[in-house]
């Protein structure tokens, strides 16, 4: 599958605001941190920039970016529309716990129910997004069972990488969120491995000659092609990454996005100097994030569509 | 609304006669020449004549070489939406804008309300969905609604454009949901088959299979043919070129 930039950016911004915001609300709800006003500000304000620029940065992969309000319509039936419903619903909770956290005016319980009800609602938003992919049989490498699961720990991972940096930076306990973040990463790391292993193993049940129910007279191969340039069909799902290199990238992406912070992870539970802290946390997040963007880049470029079969021949 | 109506009995599809089909490509230029300007239009074309020409069309026509050394032939095969009974397509939409019709089946996007978020070509098997570049919005076949319907025609010309143009007597059209229907006899009579019908789309369209052959001579073996996707030759494109040659070292 072509990797869209727009729907890469949505779905790591977007990932990593709602990873930070669900540990922020943890933090809120367990009393783990000081309600510091600055922490406040710029921890909901990166949340929240981050999961508004993947939301603005996903309309831009639309024709008609104009018109995105319309898939709010339809989420009985569409993990889009779902997706979208469930964005739009977070932003209440993830505000009402954000004012009330910068300001320290509230209703009695604000803060708790906010923060409660922000969890679910950002984990639910996750969901969504990972199942756009995961409920399309017609893409062999995302109608696996681990690709909702990964899209919900990759959030929690980078959303816990930017926690640490935060709380480092304004002078803040943070040994709970390394706690908390490494095994996140962990986990990542497994089921990413986990996953790859399902998609390079996965039969490819759709063949040629299935797709042209021409089987019983023998193997199918493309002879003429249909139109002399590729058209919006091969160009949409016809992308195709050399194995070689798939294999290099995913190397770098287990480093970068999970070994590096991970590391940095363990020495920020050590006794350092303060400087050399936040140094460490700037590193895990430059490094988690360019990890994560070679991970997302892997996860398009590696899906094949079925419909290259009539193009192609072969199976997907 | 993106959820399916109750199934009904009218189904209008096509049936394609793959031993007929001589691969002429008068249903594709029908198409595209009718739907340009019917309820499809614009039907946008990029570059049209430069060195990438590439465009919206709702029908296209592959040909195949199927089986091995004397008995292999070659197949034409025309694709184009085969309107299913249940389409991921539909199902898949988040604004309502792609929808089945409850009354015959067809499965038509309302230019008006897509967004271009290219998810139901994502989640279509069959190719059938291409995105219209200049239009912003998804095309597809629509059985050309605007003509089967069109009391100003002449009944015999109201069917859809591509069986009209068809020189062979490839395509026909019709309600498969009739099990007395021509098209639904027709496919009895051939034994009409369902392309993929493991996706579980339950297509409309049926293909018919080539008749069996008659004689038994040599047929060259040509090789398979790809098309490279090319280089737009964009910033990004060059930076992952020199990506491409950096992990290939």
């Amino acid at each position: 599958m072509h990797p869209a930039y727009s729907v890469i950016v949505f779905t790591i911004a977007s990932g990593a605001g709602y990873g930070l915001l669900i540990w922020l609300a943890i933090a809120a709800l367990l009393n783990l941190v000081p309600r510091d006003p600055v922490l406040g500000f710029f921890g909901f304000g990166l949340a929240l920039a981050l999961i508004t620029t993947g939301l603005l940065a996903s309309t831009l992969h639309l024709g008609r970016p104009a018109r995105a309000w319309r898939a709010l319509a339809q989420w009985k039936s569409s993990w889009l529309s779902r997706e979208g419903v469930a964005a739009i619903v977070t932003y209440v909770p993830a505000g009402a716990l954000a004012l009330a956290w910068v300001f320290g005016e509230f209703v009695p319980r604000q803060i708790a129910a906010s923060a409660a009800l922000a969890v679910p609602c950002a984990l639910a938003t996750i969901w969504c997004t990972g199942m756009i992919y995961a409920s399309l049989p017609t893409i062999r490498a995302w109608h696996q069972p681990l690709v909702a699961p990964v899209y919900v720990v990759l959030g929690l991972a980078t959303g816990g990488v930017l926690l640490c940096l935060l709380l480092a930076n304004f002078g803040h306990e943070f040994r709970w969120a390394a706690i908390a973040t490494v095994p996140a990463l962990a986990l990542g790391a497994i089921l990413k491995r986990l996953y790859w292993s399902a998609i390079d193993n996965a039969e490819r049940t759709y063949t040629a000659e299935a797709a042209t129910g021409l089987g019983q007279f023998g193997t199918v191969r493309p002879l003429d092609p249909p139109h002399t340039q590729p058209n919006f069909v091969m160009r949409e799902m016809g992308y195709q990454v050399a194995r070689r290199h798939a294999e290099r990238l995913r190397h770098l992406s287990v480093a970068l996005l999970f070994l590096v912070p991970a590391v940095a992870g363990l020495m920020l539970l050590m006794n350092l100097p303060n400087s050399m802290q936040i140094v460490i946390a700037v590193v895990s997040a430059v490094s988690a994030s360019f990890g994560v963007l070679v991970e997302r880049w892997l996860f398009f470029a590696e899906a094949e569509h079925v419909v290259m079969v009539y193009y192609r021949g072969g199976s997907a | 609304m993106t959820s399916l109506p109750e199934p009904n009995q009218k189904k209008l599809g096509l049936v394609i006669d793959l031993d007929t089909c001589v691969g002429c490509q008068a249903c594709a230029t029908s198409c595209k020449e009718w739907n340009a300007g019917g309820y499809s239009a614009p039907l946008t074309d990029q570059d049209a004549h430069g060195g990438d020409p590439h465009g919206t069309w709702l029908n296209r026509v592959h040909s195949y070489e199927v089986g091995d050394g004397g008995g292999s032939r070659t197949v034409h095969f025309p694709r184009s939406c085969l309107h299913c009974e249940t389409p991921a397509c539909v199902t898949v939409c988040p604004t309502g804008a792609s929808y089945k019709r409850e009354s015959d089946g067809i499965v038509l996007v309302n230019p008006d309300t897509c967004i271009g978020c290219k998810l139901c070509s994502w989640a279509c098997p069959y190719g059938a969905r291409e995105y219209d570049y200049d239009d912003g919005v998804m095309k597809k076949c629509t059985l050309c609604v605007d003509r089967i319907y069109n009391e100003t025609f002449e009944p015999g010309d109201r069917i859809p454009a591509c069986v009209r143009a068809c020189p062979t007597g490839a395509r026909h059209f019709g309600d498969l949901g009739d099990p007395d229907s021509a098209v639904s006899q027709l496919v009895k009579e051939r034994e009409g088959f369902d392309l993929m019908p493991a996706m579980g789309f339950k297509p409309v369209n049926k293909y018919l299979p080539p008749r069996p052959r008659r004689d038994h001579s040599a047929a060259p073996t040509p090789q398979a043919t790809e098309q490279p996707v090319t280089s737009s030759g964009s910033l990004a494109d060059r930076f992952f070129a020199w990506a491409d040659k950096t992990l290939a070292r």
